[in-house]
């Protein structure tokens, strides 16, 4: 990156140690999978909604099977919460994103610094998260998957999505409810706890 | 030092919409992700009446830390053209800015952190 024409933006950006540091984690899944609610039910601030688009010229088909050599341009929404911790010094920020192919644009940029995702899966509808599991996984991004609980009842048990999703055995897997504030907390728990397993081993392997 | 950064204080340059502010820039001079917590600076208060209306909205949200993502969902500009407004007002000085870092996940001490905070939550 080529330094800003701004002979003050060195300084100007250093971090300031008066500023909270920030730390993110994704909330992934198919379509209305909960990704909204695990997310507000343990925000301190009402979920927001925020846009991005990207334009780029498009090559051959796109995902509505239209061929086109024009720009196109795509907008992800993304519903996102923050949470307040330690002495105020460290605010976590939670970023709920469709699990949509076209969408990657997006997650290429919220996977950077992230600490993980959480997966969300809803039992019915497996195959929704096969994008997301696909994505961090090729990544080495950390996640865990949480299977919500929709129906009450657990309609397969946790060997048999891990088995349909073959995801190894040191992923985290566990039911959740999204709607219950210690359901998440324990999610996200689950995930900086493998996410610190991960870096120590990688740490010491190095 | 120059007390007062480069431009000249109501210069047009701070008075224009986001979009034609960016000048068809689409990235920033910083490149912010999006979790990027910013707090007005002194410099900041002292030019709130001199600036535009955008980066005075801007500078008013941030009297306590707030994020790029949040700054972008309250004034309702996407985060293309709020990254753009909020680096240049990080780059005059009138924000200070915190981000994680960019290229790596957190490291040990700060995942250690973030796990005490959750459990006392
Ligand atoms: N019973 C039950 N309902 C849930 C649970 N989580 C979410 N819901 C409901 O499922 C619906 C969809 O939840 P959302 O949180 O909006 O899902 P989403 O993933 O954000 O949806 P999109 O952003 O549209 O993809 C809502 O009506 C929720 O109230 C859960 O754990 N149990
Ligand atoms: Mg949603």
């Amino acid at each position: 990156m080529s330094e800003p024409p701004f002979p003050s933006s060195a300084t100007a950006h250093a971090p300031s140690p008066k500023v909270p540091i920030p730390v993110k984690v994704v909330v992934a899944g198919g379509f209305a999978v909960g990704k909204t609610t695990f997310v507000g039910s343990i925000s301190e601030i009402e979920p927001l909604t925020t846009e991005a688009v990207m334009t780029r010229a498009s090559e051959g088909v796109d995902n509505l099977g239209a061929a086109s050599t024009s720009k196109t341009s795509t907008t992800v929404a993304m519903d996102f919460g923050r949470i307040t911790l330690g002495n105020s010094d460290l605010i976590l920020y939670l970023f709920g994103t469709p699990g949509q192919e076209r969408f990657h644009f997006m997650w290429d940029e919220l996977v950077r610094g992230a600490i993980g995702a959480v997966v969300l899966v809803d039992t019915a509808r497996l195959a929704d998260c096969f994008p997301a599991v696909d994505y961090f996984e090729q990544r080495s991004v950390p996640f865990v998957v949480a299977v919500n609980c929709f129906h009450g009842a657990v309609l397969h048990s946790l060997d048999a999505v891990r088995h349909a999703l073959s995801i190894s055995s040191d992923v985290p897997m566990f039911h959740t409810d999204a709607r219950e504030r210690t359901a998440t907390r324990d999610a996200l728990l689950t995930l900086v706890q493998h996410a610190l397993v991960r870096t120590r081993a990688r740490v010491g392997a190095a | 030092m120059a007390q007062q950064p480069d431009y000249d204080e109501g210069d047009a340059v701070f008075r224009v919409r986001p979009y034609a502010l960016t000048g068809g820039r689409t990235r920033a001079n910083l490149d912010l992700p999006l979790e990027t917590l910013v707090l007005c600076s002194a410099r900041g208060h002292s030019v709130l009446n001199q600036v535009g209306l955008e980066q005075r909205r801007i500078l008013l949200l941030a009297i306590e830390p707030i994020s790029l993502a949040e700054i972008s969902a309250h004034i309702d500009v996407v985060i293309g053209a709020t990254r753009v407004l909020v680096g240049d007002l990080v780059a005059s000085g009138f924000l200070e800015s915190r981000s994680g870092s960019y290229a790596d996940q957190p490291d040990i001490k700060l995942l250690e952190r973030v796990l005490d905070g959750l459990k006392a939550l």
